[in-house]
């Protein structure tokens, strides 16, 4: 760490841990009511284990991104935070609002919550992802400026690298794709329509470029490789991205309602979106190959090359498993999307931020590197998440081919209840599953707790024996 | 290919890839903007429809359903339930949740007025009256 400034990641990522546990919290409870109805109800219906399950997920990766963005901008630009005073007040804003609205959630029945934060006059609550009530839909907007603010002045005065520019230019288009959230057209088709632009904008587009950004900085700082290459890289790479995933939309518009040449344009467009993502699994074990030091940093290494090859599986393998039409139709809607949207959002914007934290926060405490022992854990809570995720996936991916063959695809076809009847013992595994994955973040959180820093001398010591 | 590939070449790729493709987007979309309302009967959509849509959006039934698959995977498809199930049936449903039966995924009641079960069910009509290319497969959702 080179500027005192950088020192407000800190807080914005200990908060995006804490919120991603009360996430995991939510979806445990959401997946024991998919085998136990009854399950806390009435007092926590599913949907809201699942809004608050999804909204924190939403919550805690932008509090990671925020937190990157405040430890690598005055960095790369080599200059102060414009004003660590105004991060730190919005950190606060933006915890006290999100734990209010997860409250709200919970204690207030959703149309009660609709009816008192003035929906009726802005009518935005009742979408996936975007359950939030107006007020706190508008706390995001001016986090959002708050945020853009800072980093863009900091940017200004200082150097301007590619890393920096792509960084804040796509928390620019994170922020400008938001905006979409507030028009909620009464047509539902248009709706739909539009609220892919914030959903599918987001994760097949923007953050990509935020994911790219973070990922190349922390490879630069972590092997030393020249900054040309890595970002030349970096923009073939998001040139990809959204050569194939502006038009790739299109994958969400065969069956909602849209005009039926979307079923040859999303097809083919979508089909190529795996493509920058295989770019970042070349690209960033080139890096390693090409290294120029050892960091002593093992663990964030290892977050920084699982997450391309995770997030390669998840939005690339399983993204492409259901994005072309023909085999959407039968998909489409089924738990087998679930089990693409846990794998690719973990694979790649959950584990991108877990490898920033992991680079970042050695240093906001004062040290290169974690001692061995606490990046031990942190390695083993690595391999744990991983495998469990990947349980947690082949699992949903189970459930949504049994719906296939006995509700879509069947000659007699199955009721949506007894097809999931039949499914049961792969959302037994998925519970199982994810009781493994919360272990496994319990691990790695513990090794935020071992005290010492790392020691070269006994690495050395090591080396020469061998 | 280190020399002549520049990062300057590289941007410039990206820029110019994100502008034109974005481009086209706003046109195709411009286009399909103006040919939904033929295919979801906009004309048809009566007050009593735009109310029973805000009852939906307001009570999160996407939160447990989905509507032309989107939402979530917890319970039955909304989008044809109207064909499925009929108007009588789906009043008789929503007004006799939960149903507490032991270890079931449960439905929570909203207390719907009469006229409010009237209008959730007109805009369950119109949905089913959407053309999504077929889909779904078969009745079941
Ligand atoms: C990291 C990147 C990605 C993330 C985080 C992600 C996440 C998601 C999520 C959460 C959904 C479900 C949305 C809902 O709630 O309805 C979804 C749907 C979908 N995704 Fe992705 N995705 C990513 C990349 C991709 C890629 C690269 C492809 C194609 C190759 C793809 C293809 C699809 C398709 C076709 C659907 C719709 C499935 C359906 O119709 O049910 N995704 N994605
Ligand atoms: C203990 C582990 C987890 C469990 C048991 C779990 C459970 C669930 C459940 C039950 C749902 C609702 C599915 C439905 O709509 O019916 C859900 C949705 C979702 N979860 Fe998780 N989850 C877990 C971890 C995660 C993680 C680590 C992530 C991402 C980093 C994640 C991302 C999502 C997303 C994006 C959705 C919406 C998917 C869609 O609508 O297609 N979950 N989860
Ligand atoms: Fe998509």
């Amino acid at each position: 760490m080179k500027y005192p400034s950088q020192q407000v990641a800190k807080p914005y990522f200990i908060a995006a841990l804490a919120l991603f546990v009360g996430q995991i919290v939510f979806g445990l409870i959401a997946g024991l009511q998919y085998l136990h109805g009854t399950f806390l109800f009435p007092e926590l219906p599913f949907d809201v284990a699942h809004m608050s399950h999804t909204n924190l997920l939403i919550v805690w990766l932008l509090m990671a991104f925020m937190g990157a963005a405040y430890f690598i901008v005055p960095e790369e630009a080599q200059t102060e935070l414009y004003s660590p005073r105004l991060a730190l007040v919005t950190f606060w804003v933006f915890l006290i609002a999100a734990a209010l609205t997860i409250v709200a959630y919970l204690f207030v029945p959703y149309a009660q919550l609709a009816a008192i934060t003035g929906n009726a006059a802005l009518p935005t609550m009742g979408r996936g992802y975007l359950e939030q009530p107006l007020p706190t839909k508008i706390g995001i907007v001016l986090v959002a400026l708050s945020l853009l603010f800072n980093v863009t002045m900091t940017l200004i005065k200082g150097r301007k690298t590619s890393i920096n520019l792509i960084l804040v230019g796509s928390l620019w288009g994170l922020a400008l794709l938001f905006l979409p959230a507030f028009y909620f057209p009464h047509d539902t088709v248009k709706a739909s329509f539009g609220w892919w632009w914030i959903v599918h904008g987001w994760v097949e587009g923007d953050w990509e470029l935020i994911l790219g950004a973070l990922l190349g900085f922390i490879l630069i700082k972590m092997t030393g490789v020249d900054r040309e290459i890595v970002e030349k890289w970096l923009y073939i790479i998001v040139a990809m991205t959204l050569i194939s995933g502006i038009i790739g939309i299109g994958h969400h518009y065969y069956y909602t309602g849209a005009p039926s040449y979307w079923i040859w344009l999303g097809s083919i467009f979508s089909a190529l979106e795996p493509i920058p993502f295989i770019l970042l699994i070349v690209f960033s074990f080139k890096m390693l190959m090409q290294r120029r030091r050892e960091h002593p940093n093992k663990a964030a290494m290892l977050w920084a090359l699982g997450t391309p090859v995770m997030a390669f599986l998840g939005a690339g393998l399983w993204g492409f498993m259901i994005t072309l039409a023909p085999a959407q139709y039968y998909i489409h809607g089924t738990n087998f999307t679930a089990a693409h949207g846990h794998l690719a959002f973990f694979g790649a914007y959950a584990m991108v931020s877990l490898a920033i934290i992991s680079y970042a926060m050695p240093l906001l405490r004062g040290r290169t590197a974690n001692s061995a022992a606490a990046q031990r854990w942190e390695m083993a809570g690595f391999w744990i998440m991983v495998f469990s995720m990947i349980g947690i996936t082949l699992a949903l991916t189970g459930a949504g081919i049994v719906t296939v063959f006995l509700q879509r695809a069947a000659d007699d076809p199955m009721g949506f209840m007894q097809a999931q009847d039949k499914a049961r013992v792969f959302f037994w595994v998925r519970e199982f599953a994810g009781v493994a994955f919360f272990i496994g973040l319990l691990v790695y959180l513990r090794s935020f707790f071992i005290a010492g820093e790392y020691e070269y001398a006994d690495e050395m010591k090591q080396a020469l024996a061998a | 290919m280190q020399q002549v590939f520049t990062k300057a070449m590289a941007r410039n790729i990206f820029l110019g890839g994100a502008v034109f493709f974005l481009a086209i987007y706003l046109l195709l979309s411009y286009d399909t903007w103006q040919r939904i309302p033929e295919r979801d009967h906009a004309d048809k959509m009566t007050p009593a429809v735009l109310r029973g849509k805000y009852l939906l959006d307001t009570n999160d039934c996407i939160g447990c359903h989905t509507i032309n698959g989107e939402g979530a995977y917890f319970a039955p498809e909304l989008g044809n339930v109207y064909k499925r199930r009929g108007p009588e049936f789906i009043k008789a449903w929503i007004q006799s949740q939960p149903s507490g039966v032991p270890g079931r995924r449960q439905m929570p009641n909203f207390h719907f007025t009469g006229n409010q079960l009237d209008d959730l069910v007109a805009y369950l009509q119109w949905l089913s009256n959407i053309d999504t290319n077929n889909w779904p497969p078969n009745i079941q959702g």
